[in-house]
């Protein structure tokens, strides 16, 4: 295998994670409530610049690892708001529930513009991020190292919460059969705001992440959150596992396909590879086996 | 959402005022109007067409499409390559092509010379591309909200595409520099009055061809799939072919629309087509009222005139504005200025 396949396939790695931590909140709560929301990308984005306002204040060493919960706890903020005030409101239309969160990305990006300009602000990422190391003939950035580490830590943190925890039951629970659950006495609003936060605070972390590989710009976004939809489209209705998949599938897939064509062919192969995929297991790629009519 | 009989009776010939009043006003406007307002007003009717489209597939179809810009910018690169060409002398490429060091005429462009096949492909190409998208996506039964990311993902590739191709695409400036349509010169006087009555033909035919379409059989069971796709198979009927008929009908409202604006607007490009765009079209019909034919057209022209008076003097203020529609529109007035018409909020 020459170099460049497995430069490829390491780029491939990193776009997957991001894909991952970008999808993850979509995902779950795409499961549980039906209903999308467009302002996801922004968490991204506030994640960003949350990074940037704590390296402000810390500008040591350590500042990019205090920027992470900074950026969890306040995207997480930002989508329990969204959840309350507007997605709940909307709860039976999951197409208005689209409609009306894309009302709110275009504020928060307008915002972003007219709090720290449109031409972005700069995360300077620490000595310890900056390196590279070299394997089978490859460069490998410690940055895009550290992304794939922290979305493997994400996706086991959050594995073990719905897997060992109450809460986690309660979610797998909702996910099952809401009208059940709710029967059984399950605060299913409670249900559905904590896993929006988490989604929310999974997509902020992940704004850190891209604050590393670049420049914080108000759509910054924009540019991973079209790919994460369809990570969701393709993963099966509120699978983890699903979601992971598909989304190292997917960032495999474009970053493969970027060395036989450039950038913009290789996202229309993209939408391509998705709507064949659909063809052949319309229902995603973890199913859960169901005798209801209208999952 | 409103049951079957209440919607099947506001599209019985009840409530014909609002038409006709809009057709009045749409006849005095080129003696009233000075030329810069009638071609903006000729270009927001041009949008209007492809309103018309979303009322079919979105308020009627529940099909929420994220990618019309695509079959509008099928729609107007396809008259602006006719255009770019016909302008040429002999033996030449367009400029951008030579900036761009290409010596040749892509193959692709070749038919575009012949004023026939432009105008069919204006009604084809995207008729086609819709029908093809659409198909592949709902005959595996997927829908709702799985379909309207694919189309908005199909927006972002399709404006990615084009600006990247520079050399045969004109890239992010879009085709622009038009004279002549089919012989005509757009400078010469005249032009402008006859290409808006063009588009006040075209966007009557339009209106009334889906009026009867959506009370027809046809429409009953667009209905029908919106409110319980499961049930239609029940009774026997198989949607897919209702809402594949659907999309592509919009989608070819679409490429006309955006042909026609085109010629309107003088320039085609993929900061009109884009994502943004796209979903801008959608707010249009959101506020008119998408289940109102008539609602829609007017969507079209009040957001794209409050769009051009904020955004001239305010451009940031208007993004701001949008989204606040958006929310507005579609927490508080699901049915649009239509509903508020018909004297219910919701």
């Amino acid at each position: 295998m020459d170099a460049l396949f497995l430069n490829q396939l390491f780029n491939g790695a990193s776009l997957a994670s991001l894909y991952l931590l970008a999808a993850l909140g979509l995902a779950l709560s795409f499961g549980l409530m039906r209903v999308i929301n467009m302002a996801h990308g922004e968490m991204l984005m506030l994640g960003g610049y949350l990074a940037w306002m704590t390296l402000l204040v810390v500008p040591g060493a350590m500042g990019i690892i205090l920027a992470i919960p900074v950026a969890f706890i306040g995207a997480a903020a930002m989508g329990g708001l969204i959840l309350s005030t507007l997605i709940r409101r909307l709860s039976a239309r999951p197409l208005d529930t689209l409609l009306a969160t894309w009302g709110v990305s275009l504020i928060l990006q307008q915002g972003a513009r007219d709090l720290f300009g449109a031409v972005g602000v700069e995360v300077r990422a620490p000595e310890w991020l900056t390196g590279s190391f070299v394997a089978f003939g490859v460069t490998l950035p410690s940055a895009r190292l550290f992304i794939i580490a922290i979305a493997a830590l994400v996706l086991g943190a959050l594995a073990l919460v719905l897997l060992k925890t109450r809460i986690g039951l309660l979610v797998r629970a909702v996910n099952q059969d809401r009208m059940m659950a709710s029967a059984t006495g399950i605060d299913v609003q409670r249900v559905d705001l904590t896993v929006f936060c988490l989604g929310s605070g999974v997509a902020g972390l992940a704004g850190v992440m891209l604050a590393l590989l670049g420049p914080v710009t108000p759509n910054v976004g924009q540019s991973y959150i079209i790919p994460a939809f369809l990570v969701v489209v393709m993963g099966g209705l509120g699978s983890i596992v699903g979601t992971t998949a598909s989304a190292i599938i997917l960032g495999l897939f474009a970053a493969l396909a970027q060395i036989f064509v450039d950038v913009s062919v290789a996202q229309m192969l993209l939408l391509v590879f998705v709507i064949l995929f659909i063809q052949v297991r319309p229902q995603g790629v973890v199913a859960v086996k169901t005798r209801q009519l209208d999952a | 959402m409103p049951d079957f009989s209440a919607l099947t009776a506001r599209f019985a010939p009840v409530k014909p005022l609002l038409p006709w009043l809009l057709l009045a006003l749409a006849l005095v406007a080129p003696f009233a109007l000075s030329s810069y307002d009638l071609n903006l007003l000729a270009r927001f009717m041009a949008m209007g067409i492809l309103a018309l489209g979303l009322v079919l597939i979105w308020g009627h179809g529940g099909i929420l499409s994220l990618g019309q810009g695509v079959f509008f910018g099928l729609g107007g690169y396809a008259i602006a390559i006719h255009m770019k060409l016909a302008d040429l002398p002999d033996g030449e490429i367009p400029d951008f092509m030579v900036w761009s060091g290409r010596e040749s005429l892509p193959l692709w462009w070749e038919p575009f010379t012949s004023p026939l096949f432009t105008l069919a492909a204006i009604i084809v190409i995207p008729t086609l591309a819709g029908a093809l998208f659409s198909w592949a996506v709902f005959h595996r039964r997927v829908g709702g909200t799985y379909f309207a990311l694919i189309t908005q993902a199909l927006s972002l590739a399709f404006a990615t595409l084009i600006i990247s191709r520079q050399d045969v695409t004109g890239g992010f400036n879009g085709l622009t520099d038009f004279y002549s349509i089919f012989g005509v010169g757009l400078a010469s006087p005249g032009t402008g009055s006859m290409l808006y009555w063009i588009t006040l033909a075209v966007l009557c035919v339009a209106f009334i061809a889906l009026r009867w379409l959506l009370a027809s059989r046809f429409g009953i069971l667009l209905r029908a799939s919106r409110d319980g796709e499961n049930r239609v198979r029940f009774l026997g009927y198989n949607p897919t072919p209702f809402k594949v008929a659907a999309f592509a009908i919009a989608a070819m409202l679409a490429g006309v629309g955006g042909a026609l604006f085109t010629l309107h607007a003088g320039v085609v490009s993929p900061a009109l087509i884009g994502v943004v765009p796209s979903i801008e079209m959608v707010v249009w019909v959101a506020i008119g009222g998408r289940y109102s034919l008539a609602g829609a057209i007017v969507g079209a022209l009040l957001v794209n005139l409050a769009r051009d008076a904020v955004s001239s003097a305010f451009p940031e203020l208007w993004l701001y504005l949008m989204g606040a529609l958006f929310i507005f529109v579609v927490t508080l007035l699901p049915r649009g200025l239509a509903g508020l018409a018909k004297g219910k909020a919701a």
